[in-house]
C-alpha cells in the first residue's frame, strides 16, 4: 500500500469513482468523480487532531460497527492517503448545527467546508478493474439468526475481534457480553439521576423511600401527582439497580470465547443464493482458529463444511496443524439452524453426515464463513465500462484470457474477477499489468511505424 | 571514494528538526524541550522545532536550513522512517546535501505513541534517540546509489503453458525473449491431454493457438531439447549456458529469468494395485480419451492417490478437477457407464469447478467419501470401501480403476535450484519470496517463477502466472539502468583472512570468495545490505556501509552517556 502511495508512476486517486468511459484501447478516456472530502488532500498531514477533537461519534464501517469513530475521520490507521475525510451524513456542520471545531484545531488549514466533487478526465491506454468483493450477507438465512442471536458473527466482524487493533484489541469477548459492559455506564448515570430524586423527595417529605413505598400500597393511590412520581421513581430505581446487578454479575463471569463454531458455505454452494464455492474461506476459517487458539490456548474450535478445501501451497498441511495443535476438529455436515439459550448460548443444529444424527451442540461464540459475491456496483460499473458479466454476476473472462474483459484494452483481476484468495489475486492482478504494458507498448508502436 | 580524504577535516553543522507532527507527537511529550535540549549536543549547528516536519512548509524549512546554515548533516525526530526517510532524504538531495547524511528518530511511534500516559519519560527517551542520532550522524559519510545496466532480454525456462504465455507477454511488452525447452516440443502438459476443463475445448486447440504466436515473434528465440547448464551474472545481467537440441554450448546475455519447469503427474507402480492397464492414472486416461473409443462399463476412481498422506502431506489442487472432467467425459462417451468418484475433500474451488460438480452430480456420476484411515482395497475384480455414512464395507465391482494422482516436482527441479540458486519447499516446488504477497518473485532479484514447478496450477493459473512473471520482469527491466542502495557491505582485503564464514551466511548469495588472492568479495548488486557478514566477520573485515562499527557505537555510546 505504502510502495504504490509514493510510487512516482502512481496516482493515487481514492474517494474517487469512473463516471464515464469513452475511446477505444490504446486511447481511453475515462471521466473520474472526485468525491469532496471536505478536507484538502495535499495540506492535510493526516496528524488526527481533527478526529481527536470532533464532538459526533458513528459506528465504524472498518471495524464491523463493533467501535466508533468521528465524523471527521481516516478509513483506518495505516490508509494510503492518510488524508482525513468529513461524513457529511453525520458532521454536525453539514447537518445544520453549529460545530467547525475541525476547521479549528487543523493547524494545517486543510478543512474546507465547501468544497465541491470535482471531475477529472483522464488519457490512458489500458484500464485494470480491481473492485473486488462484498460478502454475502447472511441476514438471508433466517435459520442462522444473524443479528437477532448475538452471539452469531461473521467471519470478517470476527477478523476485527481477533485484530490486536480491532475494537477489543484482540480479546475475544462474547457480543452479548460487550453489549452488557456498553450499557452499564447508561444504567449507572440513570441509576445515580434517579437517586437523586428520590433523596429529594426524601428531604422534601422526611421520610425514606423504601418506606414511602411499602405504605403507599396500604394507603389511597395516585391522588397526589408528587407522590405518584416519587413511587414511579422508585420502581425506576428499583428495575434500573436489579438491572445492574445482573449486568455486574455476567460481566464478573464474564470471559473471553473459548468454543468457537464455524459454520462454512454460508451462502455459497447454495441453490437459493449462490451455486460456486468462494474458494477462500475454508482457508480464512482454519487461520481464524488458529490465532484464536494463539491467543487463548484454551479455545477449542469445531469447523463445520462440506469439504474442506484446503488446495493452495501449504494449506493441507496448515489444516492439518490446525488439527494437531490448535485443538480444531472438522465436521463434515451442513449445519440447520442455531439457536439460542437465555444465557445467549447459541447452539449449533447439524446432521453429522458421518453418524447420520442430528447433534446439538452450544458454543460461546459461531462464525459464519459468508459467500464472497459480486459487489453491489458491479453491474452499473460493467455498463459504464461496456464489458460484460458472467452467469454468477462477475466480470466475464475466458479461460484462454483469464484477465482479459469482453472488451479490448479492459482487464480485470483479484474477486472481480471470480473468487480466489490473495497469492492468486496478486498473480492475476500481475498479469493484468503485463496485459496492459502489452496495450501501452503496441500502441506506442503503432504510433511510431 | 571521493570527497572521502577532505572528509576528517570538515567542521560538523548537524541540523536537527523536532516534529510536532500536529498533537500527535507534542500532545504527549515536550517537543520544546528535545528542541532546546538537541540544539546543546555536539556538532549541532541549527535546531528547529516545526508542527509538522513533512509538510511543504517543513520541508522548505530544511532546505533552506542546509543552504543558510551550511548544514552538513540532518537529523529528522518524527515520524515512521518507513514512511517518510525517503520523502526527507529526496529533499535533502534536492538541496544539495548528500542524501546518505540523513538520518531519522521515530519519535512518534517510539515516544509519544508506546508512553501516552507518561510525558516525562516521554520526553526523556526521545532526547535519548535524538542524542544517539546525532552522534551516529556525525560519522555517517556520504555515498552515491550504485548504478549498473541491464540487458533487456529475458531467459524463460520451459516451454509449457506457463512458459509459454510468459514468452508472450514478455514479446509483446517488447522485450526480447530466449526461451529454452526441455522436450523436443513445446506445450508441457498440455500435449498430451485430451480437453481442458473447465471449458472443455480440445488441449491441442488451445496450445496451438499459443505455441504459433510465440513461434512466429521476431524477438522470441526458441531452443527445443535444450537444457540451462550454469548462469553467471547477476540481475540486469546474467549469462546463460545452454546446451542446445545439438549439444552445443550456447551462451545468451540476459537480464531476468522466468522459471517455468512444470511438474509431473505422479505414475508410482503398485500404488493402489496401479498396473496400467486396469488400473490407471488420470493422466493415462488421457491419451484414451483421446482416441474416442471407451468400453469399460464400470469405473471406479480415486482420489488422493499418493496425496494428502504420509509420504506427501499436500493437495495436488488440480486431481478432483481432473476426475469430474474426464468422468463426465466418459459419461459422454458410454452414457451407460456406471462411474464412482471415491474422495476426502471434492476441491472444486472457484465459481465454474463448482458447476462442473453439481452438473456430474445430476449426470449420475456417483460421489462416495472415504476415510483416509480407511482407503480402498483395489482387489482383482472390485474395490472395497468402508463407507463412513453407512458404517460398513461395500463393494464395487469394476472393469477399470482410475486413480487421481498428484503432480509431483520434477526430479531435476532440484539441480536446477542449485544453479539458480534459488529455494524449494519440503515437496520440491520452488519457494517463492513470500507466499501471500510476492507469488511469482524468488527472493533472488530478477529470477521469477510460474506454473506448476510454483504449486500445481490449471490451465489458466498457470496462464495468468506466466503473464504475471511477465510483469514482474518489466518492473526491473524497464528502466534504463539498475540503481540499487548504496548501503551494501565491504570486505577490507587487506585484513580478510578467507574464512567464508560471511559467504555461508549471506542469504542473497552475495559474496564470492576469490581463488586466487583467497579472500571473500562482495557483488553490491545483489546485497540487500542485511549485515549478516559483518556480524559474522571474525577479523572484522566485512562491514556494511552506514552502519560501520565507528557509525554503531557512537550510537551504542550516546546512549550510554545518558
Ligand atoms: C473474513 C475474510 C478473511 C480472509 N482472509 C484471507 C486470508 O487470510 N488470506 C487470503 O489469501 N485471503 C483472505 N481473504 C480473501 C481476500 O480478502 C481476497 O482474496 C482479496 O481481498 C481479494 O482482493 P481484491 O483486490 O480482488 O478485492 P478487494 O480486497 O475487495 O478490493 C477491492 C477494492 O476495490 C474498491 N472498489 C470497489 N468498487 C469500486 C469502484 N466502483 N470504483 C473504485 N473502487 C472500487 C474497494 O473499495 C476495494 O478497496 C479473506 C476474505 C474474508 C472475507
Ligand atoms: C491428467 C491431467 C489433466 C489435466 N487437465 C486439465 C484441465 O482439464 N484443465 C486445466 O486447466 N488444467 C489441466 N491440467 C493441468 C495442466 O496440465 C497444467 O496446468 C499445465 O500443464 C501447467 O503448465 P506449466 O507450464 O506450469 O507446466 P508444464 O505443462 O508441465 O510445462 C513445463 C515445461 O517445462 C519443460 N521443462 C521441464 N524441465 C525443464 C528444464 N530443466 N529446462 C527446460 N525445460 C524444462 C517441460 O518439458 C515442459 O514442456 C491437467 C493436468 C494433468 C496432469
Ligand atoms: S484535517 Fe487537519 S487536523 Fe485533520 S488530520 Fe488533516 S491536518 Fe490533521
Ligand atoms: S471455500 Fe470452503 S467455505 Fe468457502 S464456499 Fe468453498 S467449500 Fe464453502
Ligand atoms: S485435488 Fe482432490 S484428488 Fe487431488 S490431492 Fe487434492 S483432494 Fe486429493
Ligand atoms: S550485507 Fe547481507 S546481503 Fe550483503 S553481502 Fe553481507 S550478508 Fe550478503
Amino acid at each position: 500500500m505504502l510502495d504504490v502511495g509514493r510510487h512516482p508512476n502512481i496516482k493515487l486517486m481514492a474517494y474517487s469513482e469512473v463516471e464515464e468511459v469513452n475511446g477505444e484501447v490504446g486511447n481511453f478516456r475515462v471521466k473520474i468523480k472526485r468525491k469532496a472530502r471536505y478536507v484538502n488532500e495535499d495540506k492535510c498531514t493526516g496528524c488526527g487532531a481533527c478526529s481527536e477533537k470532533c464532538p459526533t461519534v458513528v459506528p465504524d464501517a472498518f471495524n464491523e460497527g463493533l467501535s466508533t469513530r468521528k465524523a471527521i475521520y481516516t478509513w483506518f490507521a495505516q490508509g494510503i492517503p492518510s488524508t482525513h475525510t468529513i461524513d457529511t451524513e453525520h458532521c454536525r456542520q453539514f447537518q445544520g448545527k453549529k460545530c467547525g471545531i475541525c476547521q479549528k484545531v487543523c493547524q494545517a488549514d486543510a478543512v474546507e467546508y465547501d468544497q465541491k466533487d470535482k471531475f477529472v478526465e483522464l488519457s490512458v491506454g489500458a484500464i485494470v478493474v480491481a473492485t473486488g468483493y462484498e460478502v454475502f450477507n447472511p441476514n438471508r438465512i433466517p435459520e442462522y439468526g444473524y443479528k437477532e442471536i448475538d452471539n452469531v458473527v461473521t467471519a470478517i466482524e470476527f477478523e476485527r475481534l481477533l485484530s490486536a487493533s480491532g475494537p477489543t484489541g484482540g480479546h475475544l469477548y462474547r457480543p452479548s457480553d460487550l453489549k452488557v459492559k456498553e450499557e452499564v455506564p447508561a444504567l449507572e448515570k440513570s441509576l445515580k439521576k434517579l437517586s437523586k430524586a428520590l433523596e429529594r423527595f426524601e428531604k422534601k417529605y422526611g421520610q425514606k423511600s423504601e418506606e414511602f413505598y411499602k405504605a403507599l400500597g396500604k394507603e389511597e393511590q395516585g391522588n397526589d401527582p408528587d407522590k405518584a412520581k416519587w413511587a414511579e421513581a422508585y420502581e425506576q430505581k428499583e428495575e434500573v439497580s436489579k438491572r445492574l446487578s445482573e449486568y455486574k454479575a455476567i460481566l464478573e463471569k464474564m470471559d473471553v470465547a473459548k468454543k468457537l463454531a464455524f459454520i462454512q458455505c454460508v451462502g455459497s454452494r447454495d441453490i437459493r443464493f449462490y451455486p460456486f464455492c468462494s474458494g477462500y474461506c475454508c482457508m480464512h476459517s482454519i487461520k481464524e482458529a488458529i490465532i484464536a487458539n494463539e491467543h487463548e490456548p484454551e479455545t477449542n474450535s469445531v469447523i463445520f463444511g462440506m469439504d474442506i478445501r484446503a488446495v493452495g501451497k501449504g494449506f493441507e498441511e496448515y489444516k492439518i496443524r490446525g488439527a494437531d495443535h490448535s485443538s480444531i476438529t472438522y465436521v463434515r455436515g451442513r449445519v440447520a439452524e442455531i439457536i439460542q439459550l437465555p444465557d445467549k448460548t447459541p447452539v449449533v443444529v447439524y446432521e453429522d453426515t458421518m453418524e447420520r444424527v442430528v447433534r446439538e451442540e452450544p458454543f460461546d461464540l459461531v462464525i459464519l464463513a459468508t459467500a464472497c459475491v459480486p459487489n453491489k456496483g458491479t453491474k452499473e460499473l460493467a455498463g459504464i465500462l461496456g464489458i460484460e458479466l458472467d452467469r454468477f454476476g462477475f466480470f466475464r473472462t475466458t479461460q484462454a484470457n483469464p484477465v482479459d474483459t469482453t472488451r479490448p484494452g479492459i482487464f480485470v483481476c483479484g474477486c472481480a474477477d471470480s473468487p480466489m484468495d490473495i497469492p492468486e489475486s496478486v498473480a492475476q492482478a500481475s498479469a493484468a499489468a503485463a496485459r496492459a504494458a502489452q496495450v501501452i507498448v503496441e500502441t506506442e508502436m503503432k504510433k511510431a511505424s | 571514494m571521493a570527497g572521502k580524504k577532505k572528509k576528517e577535516f570538515e567542521e560538523l553543522r548537524i541540523g536537527v528538526f523536532i516534529c510536532d507532527c500536529g498533537s500527535n507527537i507534542a500532545g504527549h511529550l515536550d517537543c520544546k524541550a528535545v528542541t532546546e535540549y538537541a540544539a546543546t549536543l555536539p556538532g549541532v549547528v541549527f535546531a528547529k522545532e516545526n508542527l509538522y516536519t513533512c509538510s511543504e512548509a517543513g520541508i522548505l524549512e530544511i532546505q533552506e536550513a542546509i543552504k543558510k546554515h551550511k548544514l552538513n548533516r540532518v537529523v529528522v525526530a518524527s515520524c515512521s522512517p518507513r514512511t517518510h526517510q525517503p520523502l526527507f532524504q529526496n529533499s535533502c538531495k534536492s538541496a544539495g546535501l548528500n542524501p546518505y547524511l540523513f538520518e531519522m528518530v521515530n519519535i512518534r511511534d517510539q515516544c509519544s505513541w508506546v508512553h501516552m500516559q507518561d510525558r516525562e519519560n516521554a520526553t526523556r527517551k526521545a532526547m535519548d534517540l535524538v542524542r544517539m542520532a546525532v552522534a551516529r550522524a556525525a560519522f555517517l559519510e556520504p555515498q552515491q546509489d550504485i548504478e549498473s545496466p541491464l540487458t533487456p532480454r529475458v531467459g524463460v525456462i520451459g516451454g509449457g503453458s506457463a512458459g509459454l504465455s510468459a514468452a508472450e507477454g514478455l514479446s509483446r511488452m517488447g522485450l526480447e525473449v530466449v526461451l529454452v525447452e526441455k522436450n523436443k516440443e513445446l506445450g508441457g502438459l498440455l500435449r498430451n491431454l485430451h480437453k481442458v476443463a473447465p471449458e472443455g475445448v480440445d488441449a491441442s486447440e488451445r496450445l496451438e493457438g499459443l505455441i504459433q504466436d510465440v513461434s512466429s515473434r521476431p524477438n522470441v528465440k526458441i531452443f527445443t531439447g535444450a537444457e540451462l547448464k550454469s548462469l553467471d551474472g547477476y540481475v540486469g545481467n546474467y549469462v546463460m549456458n545452454i546446451r542446445d537440441g545439438e549439444g552445443q554450448t550456447v551462451k545468451e546475455s540476459v537480464g531476468c529469468l522466468v522459471i517455468a519447469i512444470g511438474a509431473i503427474p505422479l505414475v508410482q507402480k503398485g500404488l493402489f494395485g496401479h498396473d496400467g492397464k486396469r488400473v490407471i492414472t488420470q493422466m493415462e486416461l488421457e491419451p484414451i480419451l483421446k482416441k474416442g473409443k471407451f468400453d469399460a462399463k464400470r469405473v471406479v476412481m480415486i482420489q488422493c492417490a499418493g496425496a494428502r498422506g504420509d509420504e506427501r502431506s499436500y493437495c495436488s489442487r488440480i486431481c478432483c478437477m481432473i476426475a469430474v472432467k474426464n468422468a463426465m467425459f466418459i459419461k459422454k462417451l458410454s452414457p451407460d457407464t456406471e462411474i464412482r468418484i471415491l474422495y476426502r475433500d471434492m476441491q472444486m474451488y472457484g465459481t465454474e469447478k463448482e458447476k462442473m460438480l453439481w452438473e456430474a452430480r445430476g449426470e449420475g456420476i456417483r460421489f462416495e467419501v472415504y476415510d483416509p484411515a480407511h482407503p480402498p482395497e483395489v482387489g482383482d475384480k472390485a474395490v472395497r470401501l468402508r463407507q463412513p455414512l453407512l458404517g460398513r464395507e461395500i463393494e464395487f465391482a469394476y472393469d477399470l480403476v482410475v486413480l487421481s494422482t498428484p503432480l509431483v516436482a520434477r526430479e531435476d527441479a532440484s539441480e536446477l535450484s542449485q544453479l539458480l540458486r534459488v529455494p524449494m519447499d519440503q515437496n520440491g516446488f520452488f519457494l517463492e519470496a513470500h507466499a501471500k504477497l510476492r507469488p511469482l518473485d524468488f527472493a533472488a532479484d530478477g529470477i521469477f517463477l510460474a506454473g506448476s514447478c510454483r504449486y500445481p496450477a490449471t490451465y489458466d493459473e498457470a496462464r495468468s502466472q506466466g503473464l504475471g512473471a511477465a510483469a514482474r520482469v518489466g518492473t526491473i527491466l524497464f528502466k534504463d539502468k539498475l540503481v540499487t542502495s548504496a548501503i551494501v557491505a565491504e570486505i577490507n582485503p587487506e585484513t580478510c583472512v578467507g574464512c567464508m564464514g560471511c559467504l555461508q551466511m549471506c542469504p542473497y548469495g552475495a559474496i564470492s570468495y576469490d581463488q586466487e588472492r583467497k579472500i571473500c568479495q562482495v557483488n553490491e548488486i545483489l546485497c540487500k545490505g542485511c549485515g549478516c557478514c559483518a556480524a559474522t566477520c571474525p577479523s572484522e573485515s566485512a562491514s556494511l556501509r552506514g552502519f560501520k562499527p565507528q557509525q554503531l557505537m557512537s550510537q551504542i555510546r550516546a546512549v550510554m552517556e545518558g
